[in-house]
């Protein structure tokens, strides 16, 4: 029975992500846009996320050495070159960072125990249980969005009292095993469980993750990719990008939207619009 | 002119066989067995030395990795995204050195090189143990070792498969493999000479050698199933070397980081292990030389033919070196160019020209016969030369971190901490310690095969006369 079990498993992790048309009959496919116009770099996303995801603050010595948690950190750019004005005449730009829950993840086939793998509503998911602590994902990540808990963090993190402030919904993760950006998962599985209970799909709107949700100017838009009436859908729609492609064809040079590092073939599932400059002002 | 046999023959050997003789073959069988005997019995007090100072380093390993797995990962500096760091270069260091072992024992075997014949058991001996070495550092490194063994493929009550896509599973099934091999390829060896050591130990040793010598008598029928079962296991290691290391380097090859992504990776790789393995061969010569007084065996004509394998390996990988330069630099992936750039000129700039110095330019020492049959001098050359290809695997895991494809995560300066740096120096103490051990309990020098040596130029020379 194990071995039929192989083989099955076997069969679909040999098959081909993305393929055209790969959502079109399934229910969710959970992705998300996220206008770099609209962000002012405040970091209210990454502090929603740590109140969330049961995220550990390392600390300042550990943080200087790059073992920092957050799921979703915001990059800070200054401009480089001529073309663009430098600091401090025109500000920093702000790029949020997250799990791009690739279509087709680079850390998915390198896991050696299957630690992490994609689901069916199109996420990149992480099984702590299973994973050992090789961090070959993370090595193998082109945009190093997987963190590894270097610390026993329970204990450090939370005295007593407050774990008390801790989500409920979410494993607090022990030391040695990797965890990154969930799409906030927990909330997809109550809302999927409660639309099922009721007999529907979930709607849109319904649930969102709660770094959209804390973003003051809504600059991150989450939705089901699936659902062709959905805002992020039809984002993805006006910005003519298509999940399956790993080079888009657009109608317009001056379309904003983009997926990073497409060029890799990992397929992102998050689309961020480019911010507007005036160069003149 | 019409010339006797005998001046026929004295022409033939003069043009034909070597002047220098591998070993002197006036030495008498009872001889051979009394000195290899002796090095298990008393050695000279740098044994001692050497013994009690891997032991110090092993015991100092040990309580680095203690420190570390009870406060995390942490303690090592690892952070992202240098999640690596020194534990995955030295653990190819180990596997790499393991490679020599078979080379000299098994690929020169069924070439009928007769030269190895006194040093190929050390070198065996080393491929074991540094394999072993190797297989500690998978563990060390892992997050949860309390669960390394998900990656083994065993059938189990929760169905759950390790993820066969994953080089790290090749990896754990061919390190598997090519050490449970090894060892039964040197103890298969072994068995006649653990016989002569059966007959000639007392008390407690005895009853050893003889439960290991598996009832060995010398007989004709022994001997030819031996010969069949050694031969066997010969050509079965062979393709088990090139394939393990090929492996190790699918783990960054298969990746799609710059400076990893690269197709010459596998043979670039079994090259590497190869020479640091043969520059291992070199130092551990001239120590057992030197420990064991094996000034008899370990001669002089047999250092100058390994150095001079080593010599022609090192080519070969520096050649293989400036493929992947090459390829790097004329492909079409600008951030791969861009990492081997920074290679070259950023932080770690000193370790990387260090290594190609040390890899490249340091084995011409071993072209020159001067220098070859100048004891000191191959001492620290094979220790340079191991210490460039350490180096290699630093250059190859560290700078692809510090470097990679996302501009916000590029580190600058990175360097491991006193914990990484404890345990690297505690797996040399491991290794050591394993290796003196050894000498002392087996025998170091192949008996049964030195002997051979000795008796076809002695029935040669019976021949002529």
């Amino acid at each position: 029975m194990s071995l039929s079990n192989l083989i099955k498993n076997w069969s679909s992790l040999r098959v081909k992500r993305p393929y055209e048309g790969q959502y079109k009959d399934k229910d969710y496919k959970w992705a998300m846009v996220i206008d770099l116009d609209a962000c002012t770099g405040c970091n209210a996303c990454t502090t929603a996320c740590y109140a969330e995801n049961n995220l550990p603050v390392v600390g300042k010595e550990a943080f200087s050495k790059g073992q920092a948690m957050h799921w979703i950190r915001i990059e800070r750019y200054w401009g480089e070159g001529d073309a663009l004005p430098k600091f401090p005449e025109r500000g920093a730009q702000f790029l949020p960072m997250l799990c791009q829950q690739c279509e087709s993840a680079p850390c998915e086939v390198v896991c050696p125990v299957g630690a992490t793998h994609h689901t069916p509503d199109g996420l990149n998911s992480q099984v702590y249980n299973r994973c050992i602590g090789s961090r070959y994902c993370s090595a193998n990540c082109p945009y190093k969005v997987r963190y590894f808990n270097w610390w026993q963090y329970p204990e450090r993190a939370w005295p007593n009292p407050l774990e008390q402030q801790l989500n409920p919904d979410v494993t607090v993760r022990s030391k040695g095993v990797m965890e990154k950006c969930t799409f906030c998962v927990q909330r997809l599985v109550e809302a999927k469980n409660r639309a099922r209970t009721e007999g529907r799909k979930v709607e849109d709107g319904e649930v969102t993750t709660a770094c959209a949700q804390a973003c003051p100017t809504s600059a991150i838009t989450f939705g089901n990719l699936a659902d062709s009436k959905s805002q992020v859908a039809k984002m993805w729609e006006r910005q003519q990008i298509d999940l399956a492609k790993d080079k888009q064809e657009k109608s317009d040079e001056n379309m904003r939207g983009y997926r990073i590092f497409e060029d890799l073939r990992t397929y992102p599932s998050i689309v961020y619009m480019e911010r507007i400059r005036d160069l003149q002002a | 002119m019409i010339q006797s046999t005998d001046e026929k023959d004295i022409e033939i050997e003069r043009r034909f066989v070597p002047k220098a003789k591998d070993i002197n073959d006036e030495i008498a069988w009872a001889q051979i067995n009394k000195d290899v005997l002796r090095s298990m019995e008393r050695p000279r007090l740098m044994y001692w030395v050497i013994f009690l100072a891997s032991l110090a380093l092993f015991g100092f390993g040990v309580y680095c990795e203690i420190y570390q797995y009870q406060n995390g990962l942490g303690v090592a500096d690892l952070e992202n995204p240098q999640v690596w760091g020194l534990y995955i270069a030295t653990f190819i260091f180990w596997i790499g050195m393991s490679h020599s072992g078979t080379l000299l024992s098994a690929i020169l075997h069924i070439m009928h090189a007769d030269w190895r014949k006194p040093i190929y058991r050390f070198a065996e001996a080393m491929t074991t143990f540094s394999l072993m070495t190797a297989g500690l550092f998978v563990l060390v490194h892992l997050g949860r070792v309390w669960e390394f063994y998900y990656v083994v493929a065993y059938p189990n009550e929760r169905w759950a498969w390790p993820n066969f896509n994953s080089p790290l599973v090749w990896d754990a099934t061919a390190i598997g493999t090519y050490l449970t091999s090894s060892i039964v390829f040197l103890y298969f060896g072994m068995i006649p000479d653990l016989a002569i050591c059966r007959d000639n130990a007392k008390g407690v040793r005895k009853k050893f050698y003889w439960l290991l010598s598996l009832g060995w008598q010398g007989t004709d029928r022994q001997w030819a199933n031996f010969r069949v079962a050694y031969l066997t296991v010969a050509c079965f290691l062979i393709p088990l070397a090139v394939s393990v290391h090929s492996i190790v380097a699918t783990d960054f090859a298969v990746s799609q980081q710059p400076g990893w992504h690269i197709t010459s990776f596998p043979p670039y790789f079994v090259a590497g292990a190869l020479y640091s393995g043969c520059a291992a061969i070199i130092t551990l010569f001239i120590v057992l030389r030197y420990v064991f007084r094996f000034e008899e065996y370990m001669t002089m004509p047999i250092l100058d033919k390994t150095c001079r394998l080593t010599f022609a390996i090192a080519m070969v990988w520096t050649y293989l070196n400036l493929v992947e330069y090459a390829s790097v630099w004329y492909g079409d992936d600008p951030v791969a160019k861009q990492t081997l750039l920074f290679r070259a000129t950023g932080d770690y700039a000193a370790y990387w020209w260090a290594m190609n110095f040390l890899g490249s330019v340091v084995p011409f020492a071993l072209a020159f016969k001067s220098l070859r049959n100048n004891i000191p001098v191959m001492l620290v050359v094979s220790l340079l030369l191991n210490l460039g290809m350490w180096l290699e695997r630093f250059m190859i895991v560290t700078p692809t971190f510090a470097h990679g494809f996302y501009p916000w995560t590029w580190t600058d300066h990175w360097m491991p901490s006193w914990v990484q740096w404890g345990i690297v120096a505690g797996s040399f103490g491991w290794f050591s310690m394993l290796f003196m051990l050894f000498c002392k309990i087996f025998p170091t020098v192949s008996m049964y095969e030195v002997k051979e040596m000795v008796y076809h130029r002695f029935v040669a020379r019976k021949a002529r006369a």
